[in-house]
């Protein structure tokens, strides 16, 4: 066990040296890990009238609400640039239209000053409408700039009320348009519409829903959710694939994202030199109702459209993502030249009746070419045996040739002797 | 006698070649994550062996990654905390392997319907074996990360968003030399590999940075190296045995 160990470890070693001997020079590859800008958080706090109802262990919405922020405020993490944004929080009115407006920045996003974030929450009455939309719209503004992981999270109590700007298209296209934008939702004793509203949110940007009935689990998943926002992630570089494989653009070694529409398909170009080995692998993601039935597949085509390999992947059911990847190990002859292979990305989701298509599903696709290329001569490691049938047909064997060996000498022995 | 004392010599080298594939257990260890990703680009890394545990919503897709490596069989187990009451609901837990392929079970319930208002939910699922190499065309799994997926499949909207703990856990069983196949590959399929080895920034972000304890296996070993020798050793002495035979005992007879 132990020589095994050190084997593998010398072993690794000197793949690891290797490794970082041949990797290729070139510049900043695409993808390449950023996460240097503050991770920002935006609160989205719904303070419309029905946040007075007192139905959280005792207390109003209102008060476990600015109780649970007080606790997040205290935990947030040094890195994270916290902000917070209310809803229906100064216009006591019925107009609609100036209703549906009301949207205000209580805390901007920046580095966090705990004291006055708690006097500006302190401050809080439950007034006005509900308007999601717009002011999602707004948060994701405050959101803007850097390349910092982003993260909306919306605590509402009540479903929109500012129709027919649907919340859930809104939460679409701000993941559509912003890299990296991830809401979070959570329901104040939700109701069915509520629900479904809140998780359509936060389901067309890959983001949670949890619903809320205690004061100390919004605490805790308020924190978690901000936590989460500190954690570093790699940042996927937005690049936009082609119809087909001429056009399409040349892909590094990186983390990318796209987006696919319907019954369309991506074409993207990656090099891959001799003695290289190409991964790619794709997820296409569910961001609204589609039909149950889905797939995607990914070819690696060659310029002349051969197909290489393919990955296919297919489901059915409630899913976030539905991915494949596909491996193409290049042979390493020295005269051959760097060979351009095109990765074709198709995807069988279908909208449920009655969603919008555009824009389109959200993809996902990791390119990463490696050196060496594997390759095997034998179906078994190095060609070596293994089991009681061999060591009963190497006995038998042996057995036989010292046979042989013995007549044969015997004989030679005694054609000796008579001469 | 001598004969004896080298068979037994090689029967206990066999032995011993033999007795890794026993115990590769390891303790739980501190400090197992609490926390779950929510897609792969998030996934919350895992060592074998550890009782990771996360508490989510229902309806959230949960993401933890691992390390396997060649000739592991790994098992993934998991286990929901319902809350008090609900209603019928169906928990699912799906193996992806580095390249986000899908990887099949062997055997375990990868699926399974919670009663309503049973206290918990068990899922598991009992991969292939990890091979060391396969063609590119192939599916079989390979050395290197692998993403578990938890999620419901079938709730109840009253259902959708109440809070859920969960943990994972992952063992491995070593099948040794009877999967050693030829061949291995040039990195292990961690995805960011590539771009990995390029980042000169120790603190960076990377899509995986997972690793076994002990590092890669090389793939150089397995007992089936032992097997052969030992092959060739008895038939060598098989061989003895056969030439003695033909000269009868003593010296050879005179003609």
């Amino acid at each position: 066990m132990i020589t095994r160990t050190r084997l593998a470890s010398g072993a690794c070693a000197l793949l690891a040296a290797l490794t970082a001997g041949l990797a290729f020079p070139a510049g900043a590859a695409a993808g390449e890990p950023t996460g240097e800008d503050a991770p920002k958080v935006n609160l989205v706090l719904d303070v419309s009238g029905s946040m007075r109802a007192k139905d959280i262990d005792g207390q109003s919405r209102m008060a476990a609400a600015k109780q649970a922020f007080n606790e997040v405020l205290d935990a947030t993490p040094e890195e994270v640039e916290l902000g917070i944004r209310t809803l229906g929080a100064n216009y006591p009115g019925d107009n609609r239209k100036t209703g549906c407006k009301d949207t205000a920045q209580l805390y901007p996003v920046g580095p966090l000053d705990r004291t006055e974030a708690k006097a500006a929450v302190a401050t809080l009455t439950p007034t006005g409408w509900t308007p999601i939309g717009p002011a999602l719209l707004q948060a994701a503004d405050d959101l803007d700039g850097g390349d910092g992981s982003k993260r909306i999270v919306l605590i509402s109590d009540g479903e929109d009320t500012c129709a027919p700007l649907d919340p859930c298209e809104v939460a679409r296209e701000i993941a559509a348009k912003g890299i990296g934008l991830t809401i979070d939702t959570l329901g104040l004793v939700p109701n069915t519409k509520l629900r479904q509203q809140l998780s359509c949110i936060a389901e067309a940007t890959g983001g949670t829903y949890t619903s809320v009935e205690h004061t100390d689990e919004l605490r805790d998943r308020v924190n978690q959710l901000v936590d989460r926002a500190a954690d570093p992630v790699v940042t996927p570089v937005p690049a936009e694939g082609a119809d087909r494989c001429p056009d399409a653009p040349t892909l590094k070694s990186g983390l990318y994202t796209d987006r696919e529409e319907f019954g369309k398909q991506r074409w993207y170009r990656v090099d891959v030199e001799p003695g290289q080995e190409l991964r790619a692998s794709v997820s296409v993601g569910a961001d609204r109702a589609v039909n149950p039935s889905y797939g995607v597949l990914l070819r690696a085509v060659t310029v002349h459209g051969r197909e290489i390999v393919r990955g296919e992947a297919a489901g059915n059911g409630r899913t976030d993502t539905v991915s494949t990847g596909v491996r193409y190990p290049k042979a390493d002859r020295e005269d051959d030249p760097t060979e351009t292979v095109c990765l074709q990305v198709t995807h069988s989701f279908s909208a449920a009746s009655g969603v919008k298509t555009t824009p389109g599903l959200p993809l996902e696709l990791t390119v990463d070419v490696v050196d060496g290329p594997s390759d095997s001569d034998d179906v078994a490691s190095f060609g070596l045996g293994r089991g009681w049938w061999l060591l009963g047909v190497l006995i038998l064997t042996g057995f036989l040739a010292g046979l042989v060996w013995g007549w044969l000498s015997r004989w030679r022995v005694s054609v000796w002797r008579t001469n | 006698m001598r004969i004896t004392r080298t068979l037994t010599a090689a029967l206990l080298m066999l032995g011993l070649a033999a007795a890794p594939a026993l115990a590769e257990d390891e303790e739980p260890k501190d400090g197992a994550p609490t926390e779950a990703g929510t897609s792969f680009r998030t996934a919350t890394e895992i060592e074998q062996g550890q009782d990771a545990t996360a508490s989510g919503s229902a309806g959230d897709y949960l993401y933890w990654s691992f390390p396997a490596d060649t000739g592991q069989r790994p098992t993934v187990k998991a286990t929901v905390k319902l809350p008090e009451t609900h209603a019928a609901q169906t928990w699912q837990v799906d193996v992806y392997d580095g390249l986000r392929r899908r990887q099949s079970c062997q055997y375990g319930a990868q699926t399974r319907t919670a009663a309503a208002d049973a206290p918990s939910v068990e899922v598991a699922c009992v991969l292939r074996t990890v091979r060391s190499w396969s063609e590119p065309w192939a599916n079989d799994p390979l050395p290197g990360t692998y993403y578990i997926r938890l999620t419901v499949t079938n709730l109840s909207t009253g259902d959708l968003g109440l809070p859920v703990d969960a943990s994972v856990r992952v063992d491995s069983k070593d099948i040794g030399g009877a999967a050693a196949v030829d061949g291995s590959l040039g990195e292990p399929l961690v995805p960011g590999v590539a771009v990995k080895s390029e980042a000169e920034d120790e603190d960076s972000a990377v899509l995986s940075s997972i690793d076994p304890d002990d590092g890669w296996s090389s793939g150089w070993w397995s007992d089936r190296w032992v097997w052969t020798a030992v092959g060739g050793l008895l038939a060598a002495l098989a061989g003895i045995g056969g030439y003695a035979l033909t000269r009868g005992s003593g010296r050879p007879t005179r003609a």
